[in-house]
């Protein structure tokens, strides 16, 4: 296995064409969590002409709804959130400059079209690895949605963040690929 | 009592677990794969040492309750589970995670808990939690196959729901499969089945070998952990079955997320 690849947002086209399914990455800045509510909520501000409260170019995108911090912690746990529920609203986003999601589990035919068009990645955590991905994260601020709980729009400060791209902009798919490779009989 | 378990849950995983994702990591021959073991291992050692949730889903709760036909309560039993589990997510700092299936407005205390109760002999009360996620959930099925479809189709179908999860729920999984019984009663036994230690077999010595030979077709699909390829997709396979209507063959497919939480106390 290669070692992992080193990314930091905002990614720039050519940071993603050196990108290829099934490659480790490290991803150390600036990510914005959002999942099924507050994603919603954009799209919402989208089809009103409204500006969204931050900006997509390069950006990171990561589906998580964290526990609560405990006094004096960060964040609570903060492992990936199925990417799946969030397919409808995704090409959208892409189209308007985001270039990596991160979740975990499958994107839907549109997703995977609209990352080949528009020049991004999905990347997958390991689910369930909550309390590990929590010591990536060293800055963690509510900036939309604060009403949502653990669904508010976070801007994440991480380093080291590990991850694993299934979708490539050529139309690799560490999903199919991997399990291709592994199948029996 | 309840409070306690729900908070214990969220942050340690059993011992029958542990010990199969480790046997888990020797055998996956994905390199990929090992490094999802290796992670997955390393989170639960962290969340057991720092007491932190292993999940941020620290899920719904869901509990088997036996209680004793010579216990006397004062006042509800389901209130007072739900008591305690608005105590230990609020208390535990656990994600809340119930809401309004139309509004989607949040009930803010992760209540109410789903409760299956029983009555049985003694004077005792054994509680069992299970705080499900979502992620696993969401892709367990229900069929009501003919039963001309026979011991086929139910295999047929148990194989099909884990290879349309994929990577979904988490793997490596544990499949809770129900069998007989009614619609309801498949859903339930398929969801008890996963209360067992991981890898022990059913005592049945048919469903053991059923399980046996689920647990290698799963295995050959190729998902691997996190669905990223490998050859351990599920760490085991719990099968329960229960007599049905003679027109009727209920199949229930529950999946359990490697996080399988569970606790169990007897007062």
């Amino acid at each position: 296995m290669s070692e992992p690849k080193r990314i930091s947002p905002p990614l720039s086209e050519g940071d993603v064409e050196g990108l290829r399914a099934g490659d480790r990455v490290l991803i150390t800045g600036v990510l914005y969590t959002a999942r099924d509510a507050a994603h919603k909520r954009l799209i919402d501000l989208l089809d009103r002409g409204e500006e969204l409260p931050f900006d997509l170019k390069g950006q990171i995108i990561y589906y998580v709804g964290p526990t609560p911090p405990r006094p004096g912690e960060i964040i609570g746990s903060a492992g990936p959130t199925t990417s799946g529920r969030m397919d409808a609203y995704t090409p959208r986003l892409l189209e308007l400059g985001l270039k990596a999601t991160i979740g975990k589990g499958q994107r839907s035919d549109e997703v995977v079209e609209a990352m080949k068009r528009y020049k991004a990645v999905y990347l997958a955590a390991v689910g369930g690895a909550a309390a590990l991905i929590k010591k990536c994260i060293k800055k963690a601020e509510v900036i939309a949605y604060e009403d949502l709980g653990p669904e508010a729009i976070r801007r994440l400060e991480v380093e080291e963040f590990p991850a694993i791209v299934v979708n490539d902009i050529y139309g690799g798919d560490l999903f199919k690929s991997g399990v291709e490779e592994y199948r029996r009989g | 009592m309840v409070k306690r378990l729900c908070r214990d849950a969220a942050c340690e995983l059993g011992e029958d677990v542990k010990a199969a994702l480790r046997a888990a990591l020797e055998r996956e021959e994905s390199s990929l794969g090992r490094d999802v073991l290796g992670q997955i291992i390393r989170n639960f050692e962290i969340a057991s040492a720092e007491e932190a949730p292993m999940c941020q889903d620290t899920g719904l709760a869901v509990f088997f309750v036996d209680v004793g036909r010579d216990v006397h309560m004062d006042g509800s039993l389901e209130d007072a589970i739900n008591e305690g589990v608005r105590q230990g997510y609020r208390e535990g700092y656990l994600r809340k995670s119930v809401c309004d299936p139309f509004t989607r407005e949040n009930t803010g205390d992760n209540t109410p808990a789903v409760i299956h109760t029983r009555v049985v002999e003694g004077d005792s009360i054994r509680i069992r939690v299970a705080p499900k996620g979502a992620g696993s959930e969401n892709m367990s099925r229900l069929a009501m196959l003919k039963p001309a479809e026979g011991l086929k189709g139910i295999k047929d179908f148990v194989v099909e729901t884990v290879g349309v999860a994929g990577g979904n729920p988490c793997p490596p999984i544990i499949v809770g499969v129900g069998i007989g019984g009614n619609f309801e009663r498949a859903a339930i036994l398929a969801k008890e089945a996963l209360l067992r230690p991981v890898g022990r077999p059913n005592p049945d010595e048919v469903l053991a070998s059923l399980e046996e030979d689920l647990l290698d077709e799963i295995n050959r699909l190729g998902i691997g952990p996190m669905g990223f390829g490998g050859t351990i997709t599920a760490l085991s396979v719990h099968v329960e079955a229960a007599p049905c209507h003679i027109a009727s063959l209920p199949v229930a497919v529950n999946i359990q997320c490697h996080a399988d939480r569970h606790k169990e106390a007897i007062i």
